[in-house]
């Protein structure tokens, strides 16, 4: 198999007297590094230019709200399990009454913690939410100097409603419809219920 | 006398802070041109151009915690960058930047001393360079800085002979004369020297590389592979110092090596741009000129050391000795032997 097209053969050959001077092969190599003076830089200038990225970049997470301002996190643990680097832990707690206008759901996440320095940012809690609740966000997650820092609980996570979060990109009609479709990997633990249920 | 005093101290004053300007601003360039070559920008933070990195590395190195090691000789310790950079300054006396000019009658000429025997004043202060090196190293108290400047001198001192060989040559064009302000002046008639020494301007090329320690031969400094070397335990301005000694001694071989072989502030047709400008001889325009074109060629060859060193790799030790002692120091024995026929057939030596 060949991956590029400079592939070189080694060879003990002697070296001829012409390449035993190095004199050719640095006056070349020096030309090479000559050119470069001329050629285009592709330096961006970062704090004043910044580069665009991706639409599908993956970074902090959210926990999204509904229209009403209810999270929609139910607790289910999806994620968690769904995570590869186990960067998520839960605890889940009862809806009070009078809560409703704070909890979409019975069960609701009282406790929600994402340490980011294991999350690997691979995007499999959001596919696996089946709530629509976890979403990546295009934020980078800030430096910090202590390692506790970075194990963000909910008031980091949990949008604030004055400042909503756009996931619309996420959201597509396509990833939703993607994401019903049975018998594909990522849907499996939902169709074996179904068929749990046939049986 | 007075007036002499006066002149010479003036002179003094501006060779001592050219060499200084040049070596802070050498490393800006350095960096600069690395980023061109390297398709980078550089330096670009620091004001217009990064102008003002020089003075925020400075300003780093000052304010970084300075470290004496316990078991040194904390004497011999701090003696030796100074020891190095005082070497690295004096061998710039000895520049003619210039034509001398006329005033009332007298002659001023641009440069500190015109030492009779100046190649030998050159080569002696630069090989007391070494001594810094070695005392750096071997007062660190540190098995891994001896070595270095064990390495470092060794590397120095071998190529100290081929240089002074290739050098031996040049003073037998030069008609004999040991000074460097003769020896430019000597270039205004006639080519530069380096149409009669070729060879020998190569090999003094390459051993001033050598010499002051920069790439390929920059195995003084080499972190990844050789464990620092001689400034391993040094820190802050000391190793500031050992850094900006390498600059000016870049700075200083350049104007040589622009003086010895390539006519320092002589250059073609100079005699009719001035005759077409009315300048008269001793004119202080001419002086201007003059310093001018050296500092140009100076600083083509301060640029063409960078170029080579972000060219070539690094050389091995003992590639770097071969190199020393098998190729060059042959090779200037030669130039040296043809040279000789060459002038005695040329009637400018009998025996």
């Amino acid at each position: 198999m060949q991956l590029t097209n400079r592939k070189v053969v080694v060879s003990n050959k002697e070296q001829s007297f012409t390449e035993k001077m190095y004199f050719p092969a640095i006056i070349n190599g020096m030309f090479i590094t000559f050119s470069h003076l001329f050629k285009k830089r592709p330096t961006i200038m970062y704090p004043e230019q910044k580069r665009e990225y991706a639409p599908i970049y993956r970074g902090q997470h959210v926990l999204k709200r509904d229209e009403n301002g209810a999270e929609r996190c139910t607790s289910c643990g999806m994620c968690a399990v769904a995570c590869p680097a186990e960067a998520i832990t839960m605890e889940s707690g009862e809806r009070k009454k009078g809560e409703e206008g704070l909890y979409r759901e019975e069960k609701y996440a009282k406790m929600y913690e994402i340490n980011m320095l294991r999350c690997i940012f691979c995007g499999l809690c959001e596919e696996a939410c089946p709530k629509e609740a976890i979403f990546l966000t295009d934020r980078i997650v800030a430096s910090e100097f202590e390692r506790d820092e970075f194990i963000y609980g909910k008031d980091k996570l949990v949008e604030k409603m004055d400042k909503r979060i756009d996931v619309t990109k996420r959201q597509t009609p396509e990833v939703l419809a993607f994401k019903k479709i049975p018998g594909l990997k990522h849907n499996e633990l939902h169709t074996e219920k179904l068929n749990k249920g046939k049986h | 006398m007075l007036e002499f005093i006066i002149y010479k101290s003036i002179i003094c004053v501006a060779v001592f802070a050219i060499s200084l300007g040049i070596a802070a601003y050498s490393t800006w360039w350095e960096r600069k041109f690395a980023g061109l070559l390297q398709d980078r920008w550089g330096p670009s933070r620091a004001g217009v151009w990064g102008l003002l990195q020089p003075l925020a590395d400075g300003g780093k190195m000052l304010f970084k915690e300075e470290i004496i090691p316990n078991v040194s000789n904390k004497f011999l310790f701090v003696l030796a960058p100074g020891l190095f950079i005082v070497t690295a300054i004096m061998a710039g006396v000895l520049i003619p930047w210039g034509p001398a000019f006329a005033m009332d009658g007298k002659l001023y000429p641009l440069q500190v001393a015109d030492v009779n025997v100046g190649v030998i004043f050159l080569l002696g202060v630069t090989s007391i360079g070494v001594y810094g090196i070695m005392i750096g190293g071997w007062s660190s108290n540190n098995k891994y800085s001896l070595l270095g400047a064990i390495r470092s001198s060794a590397q120095m001192i071998s190529y100290e002979l081929a240089m002074g060989i290739s050098l031996i040559a040049l003073i037998i064009v030069a008609g004999g004369t040991l000074s460097f302000g003769e020896i430019v002046a000597m270039q205004d008639k006639g080519f530069a020297n380096v149409v009669w020494q070729p060879l020998g301007f190569l090999i003094f090329f390459v051993c001033a590389l050598a010499e002051t320690n920069r790439a390929p031969f920059d195995l003084a400094e080499c972190e990844t592979e050789l464990v620092g070397g001689y400034h391993t335990e040094y820190s802050a301005f000391k190793l500031g110092l050992f850094l900006f000694a390498e600059y000016i001694n870049m700075f200083v071989s350049s104007a040589v090596m622009a003086g010895f072989y390539f006519g320092g502030y002589n250059f073609p047709f100079a005699h009719e741009l001035y005759n077409a400008m009315g300048l008269q001889e001793g004119s202080w325009i001419i002086s201007l000129i003059g310093f001018g074109a050296y500092f140009t060629k100076t600083l083509i060859f301060i640029s063409v050391f960078m170029w080579i060193r972000w060219t070539i790799p690094r050389f091995r030790y003992d590639q770097l000795m071969n190199l020393g002692w098998k190729t060059l120091l042959p090779l200037s024995l030669l130039n040296l032997a043809i040279t000789v026929v060459i002038e005695f057939f040329r009637g400018n030596i009998q025996f």
